[in-house]
């Protein structure tokens, strides 16, 4: 990976069907991105919200990350 | 959150011990009817479209168990089943946005039943189209700025084999160089994104900022991650500014730059406002 990227740019293309996408964009853009729905009777604001946020701390521990102000 | 609620009897979809996992919202047409009937969602389950307030939302049936608040978080402590369930979810956004608007949810949105999904739509209707018509025609870009001092200091000379006061010298006059080479890239890396930024300025409608990338999903990346955004662009200027955002680290030494992209508009679909105040909220 480390050959393609030395004094210029990785990634130039990412089309549909080209090089796999890397995890951590997705997930970049699935836990800080993304419209939050919120509303439903049962499952109240709180407990969706709670599953984000919840979420991204698991999501922080399992990948090293330092903690930060997502 | 152990129970799995049913679904109210009569309305289609989610059965018994089923929840509502929710990908992305667009307009209700032939576009994500036909795109429903031929992908897959999360585990495989079909997917289904979700009509209300003539809006449609793309949706599949999870477990109650595994989707519970506490289901979920067990089930992302496993790296291989979060990265499933991101890549699946991508997966519908991705091809939804190929064919039509779409306003991808958040990772992990699941409602109690189909029917909840659809006052959902009913009720947010409004601000769903807003931000449908904001975003349409628009593309996200991704933009990371990496600094990376090891070409440099590769080409530095090897520390002499001799022994003495002359190789002690050597050796600090290196390790100095080597700072030098860092500071200078993490200056040059920050010095260029914030020229990235003026540049996607003058062509985006709106840029997000993500927290630059660390930790072991982002090792296979040489180098530090100092700048991590997102462009919202005009369609038809994408691959200009790839172009250009790609150039801006071409004779830049120890910084690279890496465009990805184009994605479904994910940084900038966060303004759909919970109808409480209440809850932490996209900023």
């Amino acid at each position: 990976m480390s050959t393609d990227i030395i004094g210029g740019v990785l990634g130039e293309t990412e089309p549909r069907g080209g090089p796999p996408i890397a995890l951590i964009d997705i997930l970049d853009r699935l836990l800080n991105g993304g419209a939050v729905l919120t509303g439903d009777l049962v499952l109240s604001i709180a407990d969706v919200d709670l599953v984000h946020i919840n979420l991204r701390a698991v999501i922080r521990s399992i990948t090293g990350e330092e903690p930060a102000p997502w | 959150m152990s129970t799995g609620p049913n679904a109210p009897a009569g309305f289609p979809g989610a059965g018994v011990g089923e929840m509502t996992y929710v990908y992305a919202v667009g307009h209700e047409g032939p576009a994500l009817d036909g795109l429903a009937a031929r992908l897959p969602g999360v585990d495989g389950r079909p997917l289904r479209p979700v009509g209300g307030g003539g809006l449609c939302a793309l949706v599949s049936a999870v477990p109650a168990d595994t989707f519970s608040e506490r289901g979920l978080t067990a089930q992302m402590e496993d790296l291989d089943r979060l990265e499933a369930v991101a890549r699946a979810h991508h997966a519908v956004v991705d091809a939804a946005f190929a064919e039509t608007s779409v306003l991808p949810m958040r990772l992990a949105t699941v409602y109690l039943d189909d029917a909840r999904v659809a006052d959902m739509l009913v009720r947010q209707c409004s601000e769903f189209r807003e931000l449908l018509g904001r975003l349409e025609g628009h593309v996200e870009l991704g933009m990371k700025v990496y600094a990376d001092p090891r070409p440099a200091a590769a080409s530095a000379p090897a520390t002499p084999a001799s022994a003495g006061a002359g190789a002690g010298r050597a050796y600090l006059r290196q390790r100095q160089a080597q700072q030098r080479d860092s500071q200078d890239a993490y200056r040059s890396a920050s010095d260029l994104a914030a020229r990235a930024a003026r540049l996607a300025d003058g062509v985006a409608a709106s840029r997000a900022v993500h927290r630059p990338q660390q930790g072991r999903l982002a090792a296979s990346r040489p180098g530090v991650n100092v700048a991590n955004e997102a462009y919202l662009v005009p369609r038809e200027h994408t691959e200009q500014l790839r172009r250009e955002l790609s150039a801006l680290a071409e004779d830049v030494p120890g910084v690279f730059v890496e465009v990805t992209g184009p994605w479904a508009p994910y940084s900038f679909a966060t303004a759909v406002t919970a109808e409480s105040a209440g809850g932490g909220g996209p900023r």
